[in-house]
C-alpha cells in the first residue's frame, strides 16, 4: 500500500534466500487463520527449548524464490508477558528466546474491525525496532459494517506499511507476501531496540497516541455489528445462558461417548488384533511379552481414547472460534471462583473428562501460575474415560439393575454420583488449596469477549489435526516409557517351572502387591486387587485386563462380563464399592503423572498430586468399606 | 505507587451524571471513564496493585474510554460484562472497584 516496490530479481547482494517472519497479534484477531492461509500444510509443530509453549512454524515459498519462515506466536495484548505463552511471544519478539534466531521481519496481524488495543500493541512493536507489516485481516467485515479506514494515513501514523487480508478466504495473501519481501529486499535493518516493560502512565499514554491515530485515521462503522449484541442478550443472560451453556455440554459429552464409540472400539480391536497376530507369529518370550503386552496394549490402551479426545477437542475449537468459550469462561467464573478456580479453567477441566493429559496440557492458557497449578492439581479427579470401563465392570459385578423410584435405573444413578464425586472433590481441594496454602488471594480475572464470527471448517479441522498430533507426539513420548517401566515390573521375574498360580503373581508387581496387602486390608483389599493395582498404573483401564489377569480369565477386555461374575463371587460388595471410591480419587495414571512432571519442570508437583489423590482414595475408600460393613455388606 | 504520572485530579461529579466505581454499576448503566486508580481495591489480588492498574490500562481502561454495562452473572451479580468503545470485556467486580465512571444524565 505504502511502498509499491515490488522485489525484483533477488539481488545478488541478497544475504541469504530465507528469511524468518513471526506472527504477532491480540486474541481473536485470526492471526492462526492468516498462519494457516499463508503456510497451507507446510506447518510443523514441536516445542520452545525448555518451555512447554508449542512453536508452530510454516513455510512460504515466494514468486522469487525466497523461503520465509513463518513463526506463529501465542497472542497477546501487550509484550509485558504474563502467562508462559506470552512469555514467548515477548522473547521472540526480542530476540531473546533461547535457540531462536530474531525475527527478520514482524508481521502483526490486527482485527480491522477492532483496532483500538491493536494500535497500543503496535506502538509497543515499533518500539522493538524491527521491520513490521500490518496485516489488517477481516477487512470484508469492516467494509461490511462500512468502517472507513485510511489505509495511506494509518500506515504514515504507525511507521509502517499495511496490507488488508481475509484470511479465511485467503485474500491479501500475496500482497503480505510480496510487502515482506518488499521490506528484506529493501535491506530494512529496523531500528534500535528501545522497548522497556512500561509502567501505567506509559500505558496511558499510548492509549492517547492510539486514539488520536485511530481518530485521525478511521471513521465509526455505519452499521456496527449488532449480532453479537443480541446472541449475548440471550448467552450470557443469568438464566437462559445457563441452561444453553448446560444443554451445550449435555451434547457434547453424548458426542463424544457416542460418536466416538465405534472408532474407539475400533482402535481397540485393531491393538487387540495386532497383539494377537505378533504373539501367533513370534515365539513365545520375553519379546513377544514385551512387544504384545508392552507396548502394543500399552500404548493402544492410551490411543483408544484419541477419537473422545478429538471429538471433544473438535467441539471446544468450533465453540472457541464461534468466539463462545470466552462467555462459558465468563458463565462459568463464578461457579469455578467460589471453589478458587478461575473462570478460564473451565476448558481444561471440561477437556479432562476426556482425559487428564490433554486437560492439563491446556492450562496453559491460564496467565497466573497458581491458577495454572491449582487446576493441573484438581484435572486428574475429573472423571475421564479410562474410568469407564473400570466403573462399568464393578458397577455390573455389584450393583443389582433395579429401578429406583420407577425410572431411575441403580447402576445409572451410581455412575451418575461417581462423575459427580470427581465434580465435587475437584472443586473442594481447589477451594481447600486456596485457603490453606495461598490464602485467599484471588487472581484478576479481565477477558475479552470477542464478536462472534462464523467458524471457517477447514481453520477447525487444521486446528484439530493439530491438537490430536500434539497429543499423540507428547502423550506418547511419556506413556511409553512408563508401559516399559509397568511391563517389566510385572513381568520380572518370570514364573517359576510348575507354577500353578498367574505369573504376574511371582514377579515384581505381585511381591509389591503382597508386600502392600496389610495397609490395604482396612479398606477391604485383597491381595489379587492389589497385585492388580501395579499395572493398573499404566492407565485406569489397564486394572480390567490385570484383574482378568490374576484371576486367570482369559480376554476379560472384551468380555468383561464373566470377570465381573467371578467378582462378585469372590469380593464382598463393601470391597467392590471400596474399589469404586478408590478408583475416583486414586492417582492411577503413570503418563498424567509424567505429563505433571513435564508441564511444571518440578518433580515436586507431581510428587504433591501422588501423595494427595493417594491420601484421598485411601480415605475415601477406607470410609465406604467401614461404613458398607457395618451396614452388614461385608 | 510506583505510578510517576501523577493521577488526574478528580473532583465529585462535574455534570448531574453521577461518579460510581464500576463495581457497583448495574446493567444499562452507561458512562465516562473519569479515573482509574491504583490500590484503592480491597482483598488479596495476588498480584500487586500496580500489576492490576496495568492490567486494567492495558485492556482499555483509560480516562475518556465510552462504557455500558451489559451483562451480569447469576451469582452475586458477578462478573459484568461491559461495553468499552467498540470492545466487549467480561471482569470481576472486584477487580472493577479501581475504575472510575461518570454515568450519563438521564
Amino acid at each position: 500500500m505504502t511502498d509499491a516496490t515490488l522485489p525484483t530479481a533477488p539481488l545478488s547482494s541478497a544475504p541469504s534466500s530465507n528469511a524468518r517472519i513471526a506472527l504477532v497479534g491480540n486474541p481473536n484477531s485470526g492471526k492462526t487463520a492468516l498462519f494457516n492461509a499463508l503456510t497451507g500444510s507446510r506447518q510443523k509443530v514441536a516445542n520452545y527449548a525448555g518451555v512447554t509453549v508449542e512453536r508452530k512454524e510454516g513455510q512460504v515459498a515466494t514468486s522469487s524464490g525466497r523461503t520465509l519462515s513463518i513463526l506463529d506466536l501465542p497472542g497477546t495484548y501487550s509484550l509485558r508477558a504474563r502467562s508462559p505463552d506470552e512469555v514467548v511471544t515477548r522473547d521472540a519478539v526480542l530476540g531473546k528466546l533461547a535457540g531462536e534466531a530474531p525475527p527478520d521481519v514482524l508481521i502483526c496481524v490486527a482485527d480491522a474491525t477492532n483496532l483500538r488495543l491493536v494500535l497500543r500493541l503496535i506502538l509497543e512493536l515499533k518500539a522493538v525496532g524491527r521491520p513490521m507489516v500490518l496485516a489488517l485481516n477481516m477487512y470484508d467485515i469492516a467494509q461490511r459494517q462500512g468502517l472507513r479506514i485510511d489505509l495511506e494515513g494509518l500506515a504514515r501514523d504507525i511507521g509502517c506499511p499495511i496490507v488488508t487480508t481475509v484470511a479465511t478466504r485467503k485474500r491479501g495473501i500475496e500482497d503480505l507476501v510480496a510487502q515482506v519481501e518488499a521490506l528484506i529486499a529493501a535491506g530494512a535493518l529496523g531500528a534500535e531496540n528501545t522497548w522497556h516493560e512500561p509502567d501505567a502512565g506509559q500505558i496511558r499514554g499510548a492509549h492517547r497516541e492510539a486514539q488520536r491515530i485511530l481518530k485521525a485515521n478511521v471513521q465509526a462503522a455505519d452499521r456496527p455489528d449488532t449480532f453479537t449484541g443480541k446472541v449475548d442478550g440471550v448467552l450470557l443472560h443469568p438464566v437462559s445462558g445457563l441452561a444453553i451453556l448446560f444443554t451445550l455440554l449435555f451434547v457434547m459429552f453424548q458426542a463424544v461417548f457416542t460418536w466416538s464409540k465405534a472408532a474407539g472400539d475400533l482402535l481397540g480391536e485393531g491393538f487387540s488384533a495386532t497383539g494377537a497376530f505378533i504373539a501367533a507369529h513370534l515365539p513365545p518370550g520375553l519379546l513377544t511379552s514385551f512387544l504384545t503386552d508392552g507396548l502394543i496394549s500399552g500404548v493402544g490402551s492410551v490411543l483408544v481414547f484419541l477419537p473422545q479426545i478429538l471429538v471433544l477437542f473438535f467441539f471446544i475449537i468450533l465453540l472457541e472460534d464461534f468466539g463462545y468459550m470466552a462467555r462459558a469462561a465468563f458463565l462459568m467464573d463464578r461457579i469455578m471462583g467460589g471453589a478458587g478456580l478461575h473462570g478460564r479453567a473451565f476448558i481444561p477441566l471440561l477437556s479432562s473428562f476426556a482425559c487428564a493429559i490433554p486437560g492439563i496440557m491446556s492450562t496453559r492458557v491460564i496467565d497466573n501460575k497458581r491458577d495454572r497449578l491449582t487446576t493441573i492439581m484438581v484435572a486428574p479427579l475429573m472423571t475421564c474415560s479410562a474410568r469407564i470401563p473400570v466403573y462399568t465392570l464393578i458397577i455390573s459385578a455389584f450393583i443389582p439393575n433395579v429401578k429406583v423410584a420407577g425410572v431411575l435405573s441403580l447402576p445409572g444413578l451410581v455412575m451418575f454420583g461417581l462423575y459427580a464425586a470427581g465434580i465435587v472433590s475437584a472443586l473442594g481441594v481447589s477451594f481447600i488449596t486456596r485457603r490453606l496454602f495461598w490464602r485467599g488471594a484471588v487472581e484478576p480475572f479481565l477477558m475479552e469477549l470477542p464478536t462472534y464470527k462464523l467458524p471457517d471448517l477447514v481453520n477447525v479441522l487444521r486446528s484439530l489435526y493439530l491438537r490430536g498430533k500434539i497429543f499423540i507426539t507428547r502423550a506418547g513420548t511419556i506413556i511409553l516409557p512408563m508401559m516399559i517401566l509397568v511391563w517389566f515390573l510385572s513381568s520380572f521375574p518370570g514364573a517359576p517351572a510348575g507354577a500353578s498360580d498367574p505369573a504376574i503373581n511371582y514377579s515384581l508387581a505381585g511381591r509389591i502387591g503382597h508386600l502392600l496387602q496389610p495397609i490395604l486390608a482396612p479398606i477391604g483389599f485383597n491381595w489379587q486387587m492389589t497385585v492388580a493395582l501395579i499395572p493398573g498404573f499404566a492407565a485406569r483401564e489397564v486394572a480390567v485386563a490385570a484383574l482378568g489377569t490374576v484371576y486367570a480369565i482369559g480376554n476379560a477386555d472384551a468380555s468383561p462380563g464373566a470377570l465381573a461374575t467371578t467378582l462378585s463371587h469372590h469380593w464382598s460388595i463393601a470391597t467392590g464399592l471400596a474399589f469404586l471410591a478408590w478408583y475416583v480419587f486414586a492417582p492411577q495414571c503413570a503418563s498424567t503423572i509424567g505429563v505433571v512432571k513435564r508441564e511444571t519442570n518440578s518433580w515436586l508437583w507431581p510428587a504433591v498430586m501422588l501423595v494427595y489423590m493417594t491420601g484421598l482414595a485411601y480415605l475415601a475408600a477406607f470410609i465406604v468399606y467401614q461404613t458398607a460393613k457395618a451396614s452388614g455388606l461385608g | 505507587m510506583h505510578d510517576t504520572l501523577a493521577e488526574p485530579e478528580k473532583t465529585a461529579a462535574a455534570t448531574d451524571g453521577a461518579t460510581v466505581r464500576l463495581s457497583v454499576a448495574k446493567p444499562g448503566d452507561r458512562g465516562v471513564i473519569v479515573d482509574v486508580q491504583a490500590g484503592r481495591q480491597s482483598g488479596d489480588h495476588g498480584v500487586s496493585v500496580d500489576e492490576l492498574h496495568r492490567r486494567l490500562l492495558e485492556f482499555g481502561f483509560v480516562e475518556g474510554a465510552r462504557i455500558e454495562v451489559l451483562h451480569e452473572g447469576a451469582i452475586w451479580r458477578d462478573p459484568i460484562a461491559v461495553r468499552l468503545d467498540d470492545m466487549r470485556i467480561g471482569l470481576r467486580r472486584r477487580d472493577a472497584a479501581d475504575v472510575w465512571i461518570q454515568l450519563d444524565a438521564e
